[in-house]
């Protein structure tokens, strides 16, 4: 594209704002279809059934082992200061207000957001997508307000099993394994975790970021060229696009909420 | 038939999602500890209160009764004004005094309650007067050092002498 003829910038400014219209259009739609998709629960539950359950194993595996790991370091830094005890506290912290959100969002991302580009790129490459149009479905309201609101209602599912499991790992290799008195981890993780300042922070986080990740994965779907090397794009640019969005929106949704 | 196995497991999945938030919120959040019993609010005037933060404990020998519920600062008498929250159940006399106390050597600063001896308890809206401010360690370290430059030059020097290499052990 040569960059010095205003046209070709005014054609790819202009795009890229029909991209954005389209993007936002789409978002309200979804999000307004909220009462008709929860009058037909039966597609949200099959739809929660793909997203969720199924991505509870690899969340409950992270999800232990990045306690496993916490616990490892925070340890070896605390230490050095004879507060090896606080270690619940920054394991509990760690994942509540931060790791257990974010790692939840971008596995989500990767383990249910590409399988859902991929699944309605390829309805719309098999054209099953305009066949339902043709039938007066609208595939917005069948298709993709029930796989919006299934992930929408996953993501803080599985990011509270991930801080929780990420907890119990933590407590796995405090306890146990270097010895650290159960009564002083549990204590100094109660005193030291808000319910709402903390908890209930990192659930808000979630929220969002299941927002967010569905979304890009639905817009990547719809949005695609329905052809295999359009599907396969799409599907990066899922894993790409919603993991920056996710990474970037963590960065605001902390200053915003922490700061004050 | 299909569909009903899905049930039972988004409905599994539903309540491991649930119990997980619970779980946060129970054990590594203390939600107990905001207890849903009545509290009634008593003030306390600090001339400093360190590193006292809002939500940390009100002691009274060694046992939670109550929590700080905000600080402020007074521009009448240049103090923090300290809110206290206690429970109901736990009555103090009203000359009760407060300080300021530091859970081990760098722990966190909570409030500790001493009972005065009066016949009449603290009520709702009152103030504690007889408060001891919290201990600034840079306070007591030129404290110390003033004491030190303050004593006359010759005893000290003999008494600083065996003293030095008690350190180094």
């Amino acid at each position: 594209m040569n960059w010095l003829n205003p046209a070709a910038v005014g054609l790819s400014v202009r795009s890229g704002l029909v991209d954005v219209g389209e993007g936002a259009r789409l978002f309200i739609r979804l999000v307004a279809l909220v009462g008709a998709t929860f009058g037909r629960v039966r597609l949200v539950v099959d739809q929660l059934f793909f997203l969720g359950n199924r991505s509870l194993s690899i969340i409950t595996v992270s999800g232990l082992f990045v306690g496993f790991v916490l616990a490892l370091q925070g340890y070896y830094t605390l230490q050095r200061y004879g507060s090896a005890e606080a270690v619940g506290l920054l394991v509990a912290l760690s994942l509540v207000r931060e790791l257990g959100p974010v790692v939840t969002a971008l596995l989500f991302a990767g383990r249910a957001g590409t399988s859902l580009t991929a699944e309605i790129g390829l309805m719309k490459a098999g054209e099953q997508l305009a066949a339902m149009e043709m039938m007066a479905v609208d595939p917005v309201k069948r298709v993709l307000a029930p796989r919006f609101w299934a992930g929408v209602i996953a993501m803080p599912l599985l990011a509270a099993v991930f801080s929780a499991v990420g907890v119990l790992g933590g407590w796995i290799v405090a306890v146990p394994l270097i010895g650290i008195d159960p009564g002083s981890f549990w204590s100094q993780m109660q005193g030291g975790v808000g319910v709402w300042a903390d908890v209930g922070n990192g659930v808000i986080k979630s929220v969002v970021f299941g927002f967010t990740v569905t979304f890009i994965a639905l817009l990547q779907g719809y949005g695609c060229k329905p052809t295999p090397e359009g599907v396969s794009a799409a599907t990066t640019r899922t894993v790409v696009m919603a993991s920056l969005a996710v990474l970037a929106l963590d960065f605001v949704l902390t200053a915003m909420m922490f700061s004050i | 038939m299909q569909k009903s196995r899905h049930d039972v497991w988004v409905g599994l999945f539903v309540m491991v999602g649930a119990a997980a938030v619970l779980f946060l919120a129970l054990k590594a959040g203390n939600l107990l500890t905001l207890n849903f019993d009545e509290t009634y609010q008593v003030a306390a005037k600090f001339d400093n209160i360190g590193g006292l933060k809002p939500r940390a404990a009100v002691k009274s020998a060694g046992v939670v009764v109550g929590r700080v519920e905000s600080i402020g600062f007074d521009d009448k008498t240049y103090q923090a004004r300290v809110m206290l929250q206690l429970e109901k159940k736990f009555a103090f006399p009203k000359d009760s005094s407060a300080k300021i106390l530091t859970a081990g050597l760098l722990g966190e600063q909570y409030l500790g309650l001493e009972p005065g001896a009066a016949e009449k308890n603290l009520a709702a809206g009152d103030t504690i007067t007889q408060t001891q401010s919290a201990v600034v360690l840079e306070n007591l370290i030129s404290q110390f050092l003033y004491s030190k430059a303050a004593e006359p030059s010759a005893p000290a020097t003999p008494a600083a002498q065996p003293a030095a290499p008690a350190p180094k052990k």
